[in-house]
């Protein structure tokens, strides 16, 4: 999947590029997370290396938060809001819906690896609810089968 | 011609960017030159996308608009069937005290020049030409509380971190804004993103912190952009810099965002985040203002106070004060969401009641049914009954009723609404979101589920054990998340105790 000698050269421009930084270890994240789609486990030794951290803290921190994949998702990201103010509005229908439609049973990845599904707690679009964001995409008032032909297409 | 459609994210995500292509599109084929703005939201997203045109009486709202009722704007504009009339005048808008949201929806929110025209910048002005502490005095007489939902005196914390000695003292700004139903940061960052630069420029000047951190979410890519992008123009124009405005001291930042992680809206795990950890919560003391960002001063403030400090240093702590109620002075920006027919953002004084902004603002629920509950304060809020509808919307109110305002989110439930899956639903974001550092809130949590599902099974053993266990995560865990989520699993059990009886008398 990665060429190695590639990978790490790549990896090292973007570790340089943030090495400048106060606290750089989230933004060298978020930056590998958006060349290669999730954090490969490579990057981990040679992030720890850069910043003389241990392989173990990156690991945790990488774990921590719930943005970062460890695995490649599918070509298009769904994300769900499941929190209060969506829920409110239709937000637990939605999700059963779109999962139903996709054939989900639960949140993940189609087997086709196109569509990855994911809840998430809030997108700030509490007063037109119910939420998402497909791709990088607001989606106010959403409807399931909108959702699915535009996920599916 | 000069057409505004909001580019704020509740707007596109009800098609604005559809809009604003058709407007450009029909100019186009008419011949008609075009100024089309971006603006940020007027706030009543009922009505987004919301389309201004700029008039010779002022500016002119339609709403809510598709691509199909665009080509009628460009004909008689007083026979549209989107017309809503001038937009200031209409009475939802006409109602507020709009301070802090002065110029969100208004202006051009990447036009520097468009900010000054309207009053922007003259709070940073007036702050240059004062001592750091006459700055702080007022921020303290302005009666200034914490607008992410703490409500400590702004202007003491200040003063803490403006007499603690260091070579290095930092502004970090809070926009973690992860409580759900609340927007009023993210609204603010993408409609008037300046009026936070300065506010936290003031903030500099007053306790001699020369860097700033704007801590915000992934889930708001708009309004990352957004002010990256602003303080990317703010630093070229010199507003930023080694020197504020070209005659103050060196002041700069810039936008970190987070991962995912709810419990990152707590200070000092935003701290810990900030400095590249993991987003763990800190033990009290030392505080952040003594101890902060990489063990330095940091004052660490909600997009909402450090927003609001430009107007009153502009117009005068004692204006700023005259608003409000009792111990909670100023405006306040209430997020009316959920299951509402008028839902969107409504700045005012503190003390309306919840009736009043349920009902009479909000016009009740868009499904037509009655309101059951409303949660005030994100989801470490109580949710209230229509019975505790009297209760004025303050800090110290809320309180005294067994709730908190926290960020001013209001979300509103009607009657389909099972309050037990709401008590379950808090447990499990609680055990979802919970750092792990105390036990209270990371084993808590995972019980509470537990014991609210034995109880929806009919186990008459499980109500004494579920408030037992709020008891403990209210007293004994280290922040808010695993202290405050016995709010709304309470207020559900006390306020709507038929909802928990009623799978009991099934099983039976």
């Amino acid at each position: 999947m990665l060429d190695t000698a590639d990978f790490a050269a790549r990896l090292r421009e973007i570790i340089d590029a943030h090495l400048g930084l106060e606290g750089p270890l989230l933004p060298i994240l978020h930056a590998v997370q958006h060349e290669w789609g999730h954090i490969p486990e490579p990057a981990i030794p040679q992030i720890a290396a850069a910043l003389n951290l241990g392989r173990a803290e990156v690991h945790g921190v990488v774990s921590f938060y719930h943005d970062f994949r460890r695995e490649p998702a599918g070509k298009l990201v769904l994300k769900l809001c499941a929190a209060e103010a969506c829920q409110a509005q239709g937000g637990r229908d939605l999700a059963r819906d779109v999962l139903k439609g996709l054939g989900l049973t639960d949140f993940g990845t189609t087997p086709d690896g196109k569509v990855t599904v994911e809840r998430t707690f809030c997108l700030g679009l509490c007063a037109c609810g119910p939420s998402a964001m497909v791709g990088d995409r607001p989606v106010a008032a959403a409807k399931a089968e909108d959702i699915c032909r535009e996920a599916l297409a | 011609m000069k057409v505004y459609v909001p580019r704020d994210a509740a707007a596109r995500g009800l098609g604005s960017d559809a809009v604003a292509q058709a407007v450009q599109r029909e100019a186009e084929k008419r011949g008609l030159p075009l100024e089309l703005v971006r603006n940020g939201t007027r706030g009543m997203v009922w009505l987004e996308p919301l389309v201004e045109i700029e008039t010779q009486s002022g500016r002119t709202a339609f709403g809510p608009m598709t691509p199909e009722d665009v080509p009628a704007l460009f004909e008689d504009i007083t026979r549209h069937p989107k017309a809503l009339g001038p937009v200031e005048e209409m009475p939802w808008f006409a109602r507020q005290t709009r301070l802090t949201f002065a110029r969100v929806g208004l202006i051009d929110p990447l036009s520097l020049q468009d900010y000054e025209a309207h009053g922007g910048l003259a709070g940073l002005r007036r702050a240059l030409a004062m001592s750091g502490q006459a700055i702080v005095d007022e921020v303290k007489l302005s009666g200034l509380r914490g607008r992410g939902g703490a409500g400590f005196p702004t202007g003491i914390k200040w003063d803490t971190v403006r007499l603690a000695p260091a070579p290095q003292k930092y502004i970090v700004c809070n926009a973690d804004e992860g409580d759900s139903g609340t927007f009023a940061d993210r609204m603010l960052m993408e409609g008037d993103p300046f009026t936070l630069i300065e506010g936290m420029a003031i903030a500099g000047l007053a306790v001699g912190a020369t860097r700033g951190y704007v801590y915000t979410r992934s889930e708001y890519p708009d309004a990352v952009a957004q002010m990256t992008e602003a303080i990317r123009i703010a630093r070229a124009a010199g507003v930023l810099g080694p020197s504020l405005l070209g005659q103050g001291p060196a002041f700069d930042m810039e936008v970190r965002t987070g991962a995912g992680a709810y419990v990152c809206g707590e200070e000092t795990s935003l701290l810990n985040s900030l400095e590249g950890k993991r987003g763990v919560v800190r033990a009290k003391p030392p505080l952040p203002a003594i101890e902060g960002l990489f063990g330095r001063p940091t004052v660490v403030n909600n997009v909402i106070s450090l927003a609001s400090v430009p107007w009153i240093m502009a117009n005068g702590a004692q204006a700023y004060k005259d608003f409000g109620l009792g111990r909670s002075r100023g405006t306040i920006p209430l997020q009316i969401a959920g299951n509402v027919k008028q839902g969107g953002l409504f700045e005012a004084a503190f003390g309306l009641t919840l009736g009043e902004i349920v009902n009479d603002i909000g016009g009740g629920t868009r499904s037509g049914r009655p309101v059951k509950a409303v949660q005030v304060g994100g989801p470490l809020g109580a949710y209230f009954p229509v019975g505790k509808f009297d209760t004025p919307f303050g800090y110290e109110e809320f309180d005294g009723q067994g709730g908190l305002i926290g960020h001013a989110g209001v979300v509103i439930f009607d009657d389909s609404v099972d309050m037990l899956q709401q008590a379950r639903f808090a447990m499990e974001f609680c055990a979802v979101e919970s750092c792990g550092k105390c036990t209270p809130c990371r084993i808590g949590a995972v019980r509470g589920v537990e014991t609210v599902d034995r109880i929806a099974q009919g186990d008459p053993t499980a109500m004494p054990l579920l408030v037992d266990l709020c008891e403990t995560m209210r007293d004994g865990s280290l922040c808010a998340l695993g202290g405050f989520t016995p709010y709304p699993v309470m207020s559900a059990l006390t306020h709507f105790p038929d909802d928990f009886a009623t799978a009991r008398e099934a099983a039976e």
